[in-house]
């Protein structure tokens, strides 16, 4: 197979497959059933059984994945359209994501260290919370595996998209722009994909904690992770 | 949504500013060797550009609104690339899990509910 039909292919698959796994969820609603969770499942058992592989997929891939940069740049204008609501609180917002930032680093790294995974597992951990750029960016400086972080990052978004909800609706979190600012701070572009459906509020705070939480993690995680590696030495 | 030439034209437009921005925060992060990526400070740059008038919203918001509402098909690809990464994780799931699970649950708790609180009170 050629490269260009390669990736022609692979980018077909991956619209079909994504089309068919919102209509899935447009019909059914269920939380498990979200699109992103269904459509990467039913990629990779497709490339399994066909024995395509990662490599040959990711040609056509990249192209799509591509567009996240764009896309999170077209949060600004949300972002711009919610200003005036977001300014109100914008010192609250701050300590909250400052808050969660620590929490998030402190949290994940300190559970894989007493786990005992090994070190360079621990130092993808840390980062895990923000926006995939950002975190593989924080991996790499710290010493962990990136695309492991990749991972992980896609993981977490997933989870928080998908567990998220329920959780603050347990938590009794009604504000819309709390609602929307923690969706983003714990599962970033993933979380704010789910926060767009919620509403213009939360979709706007969701992706303005997107920025404010990379921001702060890629600040924070260098420090706190070498006191932690103190504090458990190991592995 | 409808295909026809001003729609398309609209499209190109947003796109080709999004595109631009996206390039500005690139240089900038590198120029300034600063720890965000180039999307994240195109984000706020653009968000600025709105606010003083420089870009008019209409100019992006058709392209925007497309990227906004297929954000999550543009995580699959790196999504799929969980595959690569089996045998590692099947070595490390239980630490991996649990620190997905607990740093997950205990950003959005403390975010949500500290931002919920100080609101009521200020």
């Amino acid at each position: 197979m050629g490269d260009v039909p390669a990736a022609a292919l692979a980018i077909a698959a991956t619209v079909l497959v994504y089309a068919a796994a919102q209509r899935l969820y447009a019909r059914f609603r269920h939380p498990l059933l979200n699109p992103l969770l269904i459509a990467i499942t039913t990629l990779i058992v497709l490339l399994e059984v066909s024995g395509v592989g990662y490599e040959r997929y990711d040609r056509g891939g990249r192209l799509i994945s591509y567009w996240l940069g764009p896309a999170v740049v077209a949060l600004g204008v949300p972002l711009h359209a919610q200003l005036h609501e977001i300014a109100r609180r914008g010192k609250a917002m701050l300590v909250s994501i400052l808050a969660g930032s620590v929490v998030g680093i402190v949290s994940g790294t300190a559970t894989a260290l007493l786990l005992g995974a090994p070190r360079q597992v621990v130092l993808s951990v840390a980062p895990r919370s923000v926006t995939t750029p950002i975190a593989m960016g924080v991996a790499q400086k710290l010493g962990g595996i990136p695309p492991l972080t990749a991972v992980l990052v896609i993981g977490t978004g997933v989870l928080g998209a998908v567990a998220g909800p329920a959780l603050m609706r347990l938590a009794r979190i009604r504000s819309r722009t709390a609602w929307g600012l923690a969706m983003g701070s714990a599962a970033h572009g993933i979380g704010t994909a789910r926060a767009v459906e919620e509403g213009d509020v939360e979709g706007a705070t969701s992706g303005l904690a997107i920025g404010l939480m990379g921001l702060a993690t890629a600040i924070l995680a260098p420090p706190i992770v070498a006191l932690l590696l103190r504090l458990f030495p190991r592995g | 949504m409808t295909f026809d030439r001003k729609h398309i034209i609209a499209l190109a437009r947003g796109t080709v500013i999004l595109l631009a921005f996206l390039y500005a925060g690139n240089a900038v992060s590198a120029l300034l060797h600063l720890p965000l990526p180039g999307s994240v400070l195109g984000l706020v740059m653009l968000a600025a550009a709105l606010h003083f008038r420089v870009v008019r919203p209409e100019w992006v918001r058709p392209a925007a609104e497309v990227l906004i509402r297929h954000m999550s098909l543009l995580y699959i690809p790196p999504g799929v690339g969980v595959m690569v990464y089996f045998g590692l994780i099947r070595r490390e799931w239980l630490a991996l899990v649990a620190a997905g699970v607990v740093g997950t649950v205990a950003v959005m708790l403390v975010v949500g509910l500290l931002q919920q609180r100080m609101e009521r009170r200020g």
